[in-house]
């Protein structure tokens, strides 16, 4: 155990923003998740392939000479539409079996994702250089790197702006039906087959814009993927399903926490750390649960 | 009917028996002398492995073009059954099993990474078949007590002990204050632990010691306890991966610290993945081009790269000269033996003590290469943005002299 996080108060802000940032691009990834989860029953085990394939296009962008940050609008288009295909191919097959069936279904898509994407890009670890420089504060004792900012602010933008797209649009209005109960919305004239569609293809489309920025911020593997796909499936544990708002929170909470435990406990444990808390957040639900069954009695 | 089926299947067995007995040829050939080895071409590993392979096949050609291997007066040449472990160990020990009991091969040559040759040992070692392997670094391959196993490369905990010997050096002989960061890996841990042993030798002081997870992609953490700690030595170690991202994370937050030392910057394209960012690092290598040993096959370093490049394109990474090396320990070791018992050869590889263009090779008990020191190369850039990696240690190969300490980032 090592204090030394609370002994500087610097390193305890560092230590909160580092976590923030960290902890909003995983948000998105995690909204992404929670959205199709919520609409068609699915768990996505494939979700962080798609979030490195998203990182390729980027990094393909950059080897051209183009700028990576052009990939936040890029990529999800073009990974929009991958993830249609990906729904019409498979998705569209296991959307209202069991929940098991789904997930074998996504962890087949996301070995060969890994495979595909290890036989076109090399197994090289590879990174997009945004030059974005380094924000300082506090007299130079907190050191923010401008690429982590970009990424957060574009992950809000995003995040926000489908928020609203939800509330307003047809489609999104559509969606949320169906998420709601998928007979009575099919009932009254919603093509489900259509929602289900354009729901994984939003989900391809935010895991294209995570995977842009992860590339900027961070490094890009094809056998990478899989820790996102965990990350994001605990955030939306965390959070409970259907609760957006949650989802972000829970995100950024996830962040601050693993970053302190680093400090506290070490960076050996910091992981762990995090999975302990999802133990224990879900026996404390669990116990709720069953006081709120024994009040209603 | 029933009857029919059971001759049906009897037929059908004996032919299957009959077509694996067929295929199983012997170790040598009319002349040839056939090795196997399982190689990573596809998965994770696949970038390396193609190395490795780029290595053992110059080899091959450069050995049977300039005569063979000459054994009871008789000219063999070099051929390699390759199969694809798809970076997996099981895998790899399934094709080590395949290689010798239905290939007949009876020498091997090593996979890439330490943890696939961990899994292949066990089964090369059960059938009495010589390794030579040229990428398993891993100092738990050496304390086994395998026979048959032996590595032209230096082990793990060698990498960076040179480097607080380097800092100490440059502090007047006084102890320095180190900060470590390894990912939990067999191959980085074996890499903290000769950075301990040497911590204690030099009477230093570890003042961070962080076990990066394997998931993690994001070290600000531990950088942040850097800046605060202010130590002497930054010592990382996590592949490619750890490499990269500690690169990139020290740029970002302007970590000042005045020696940086690290690992696999040269399969990471360190310099040119982050061009002047890298500037300064200091890598550990099991080889340069620029070292001078020598040998009869390759002349030496200089030339193995440039035929290295003409012939596949670019320039060698350390992986594919120790590869290469590893085929000229097995044919001196032929020649010596003078026979293709097994049991000889072995012994004759035990005996090794040659000099390849990749350097000394002389094997301690455990298999490990001891006559080979591991060398510090230091990046450079010059003006326009191009860097090089320069030898900066030990000194008796240094081709460039060491930078210490690191510039501060805000005089760069």
């Amino acid at each position: 155990m090592d204090f030394m996080v609370f002994q500087y108060p610097m390193i305890t802000v560092q230590a909160c923003l580092d976590g923030l940032l960290l902890g909003i691009l995983f948000a998105l990834i995690a909204y992404g998740m929670a959205l199709q989860w919520g609409v068609m029953n699915i768990i996505n085990i494939a979700q962080g392939d798609l979030v490195i394939l998203g990182g390729y296009i980027a990094y393909f962008m950059y080897l051209y000479g183009i700028h990576p940050a052009w990939g936040v609008i890029v990529s999800p288009i073009i990974m929009y539409f991958i993830g249609v295909g990906i729904y019409k191919l498979v998705i569209n097959k296991v959307v209202d079996r069991d929940l098991f069936i789904s997930i074998l279904a996504t962890f087949g898509i996301s070995i060969l994702f890994m495979q595909l994407m290890n036989f076109a890009f090399g197994a090289d670890v590879v990174l997009a250089n945004s030059g974005y420089g380094t924000t300082m504060l506090f007299d130079n004792n907190v050191t923010l790197p401008n690429s982590k900012i970009f990424s957060a602010v574009i992950s809000i933008v995003f995040a926000i702006g489908l928020v609203i797209y939800m509330k307003k649009s047809k489609l999104g209005r559509a969606i949320r039906a169906t998420a709601q109960n998928s007979r009575a919305a099919k009932i009254l004239g919603v093509d489900t087959e259509k929602v289900y569609a354009a729901t994984f293809g939003i989900n391809a489309a935010l895991c294209g814009v995570a995977g842009a920025l992860i590339s900027i911020t961070f490094t890009i593997h094809p056998y990478m993927g899989l820790p996102y796909t965990i990350r994001s499936f605990m955030i939306v544990i965390v959070a409970g399903l259907g609760n957006l708002p949650g989802v972000a929170m829970s995100g950024m909470g996830l962040g601050v926490f693993e970053e302190f435990a680093d400090y506290i406990l070490g960076t050996e444990f910091r992981i762990g750390a995090v999975f302990l808390l999802l133990v224990l957040i879900l026996v404390y639900r669990r116990f709720k649960l069953s006081r709120k069954r024994e009040y209603l009695k | 009917m029933k009857i029919s089926r059971t001759i049906l299947s009897f037929i059908s067995a004996v032919v299957i028996l009959f077509s694996t007995s067929v295929t199983s040829f012997a170790k040598v050939v009319g002349d040839k002398i056939v090795l196997g080895a399982a190689i990573s071409l596809t998965g994770k590993y696949s970038s390396n492995g193609v190395h490795t392979q780029n290595g053992y096949n110059m080899a091959v050609d450069r050995i049977n073009n300039m005569g063979g291997v000459k054994v009871g007066g008789k000219t063999y040449k070099f051929e390699i059954i390759y199969y694809d472990d798809e970076s997996n160990p099981k895998r790899a020990a399934q094709l080590a099993e395949r290689l010798i009991s239905q290939d007949g091969v009876e020498f091997m040559l090593g996979p890439y990474s330490s943890g696939l040759t961990k899994a292949i040992a066990p089964v090369t070692e059960k059938y009495g078949v010589p390794m030579v392997e040229a990428n398993g670094a891993s100092r738990s391959l050496f304390t086994k007590g395998y026979k048959y196993l032996f590595a032209v490369l230096a082990p793990a905990n060698l990498y960076l002990d040179v480097a607080i010997d380097l800092a100490v050096e440059k502090n007047n002989g006084k102890p320095v204050t180190v900060a470590m960061a390894f990912e939990q890996d067999a191959f980085s841990q074996d890499v903290r632990l000769g950075v301990l042993d040497a911590i204690k030798r030099t009477g230093s002081k570890k003042v961070i010691d962080d076990k990066l997870p394997k998931e993690l992609n994001d070290m600000a953490a531990t950088l942040v306890k850097v800046k605060q700690m202010k130590p002497d030595v930054l010592v990382v170690s996590g592949h490619t991966k750890g490499a990269l991202t500690a690169i990139r994370q020290i740029a970002e937050m302007k970590v000042d610290v005045p020696m940086l030392a690290m690992t696999h910057c040269d399969a990471a394209k360190l310099s040119k993945q982050h061009g002047k960012n890298s500037q300064y690092a200091l890598c550990a290598s099991q080889w340069h081009k620029t070292l001078t040993y020598k040998d009869n096959f390759f002349k030496d370093g200089m030339k193995y790269a440039a035929d290295f490049e003409k012939e596949f394109g670019y320039d060698p990474p350390y992986q594919s000269a120790e590869s290469s090396a590893a085929l000229l320990v097995f044919k001196d070791a032929f020649e010596r033996a003078n026979s293709f018992d097994q049991k000889k050869v072995r012994d004759a590889l035990a005996a090794t003590n040659m000099q390849t263009f990749y350097g000394n090779i002389k094997f301690a008990e455990g298999g490990q290469n001891v006559d080979k020191p591991m060398v510090l190369f230091q990046v450079m850039c010059d003006g326009s943005g191009k860097c090089e990696n320069k030898v900066v240690a030990p000194t008796k190969w240094a081709s460039a002299k060491l930078i210490h300490p690191i510039p501060k980032w805000s005089e760069r």
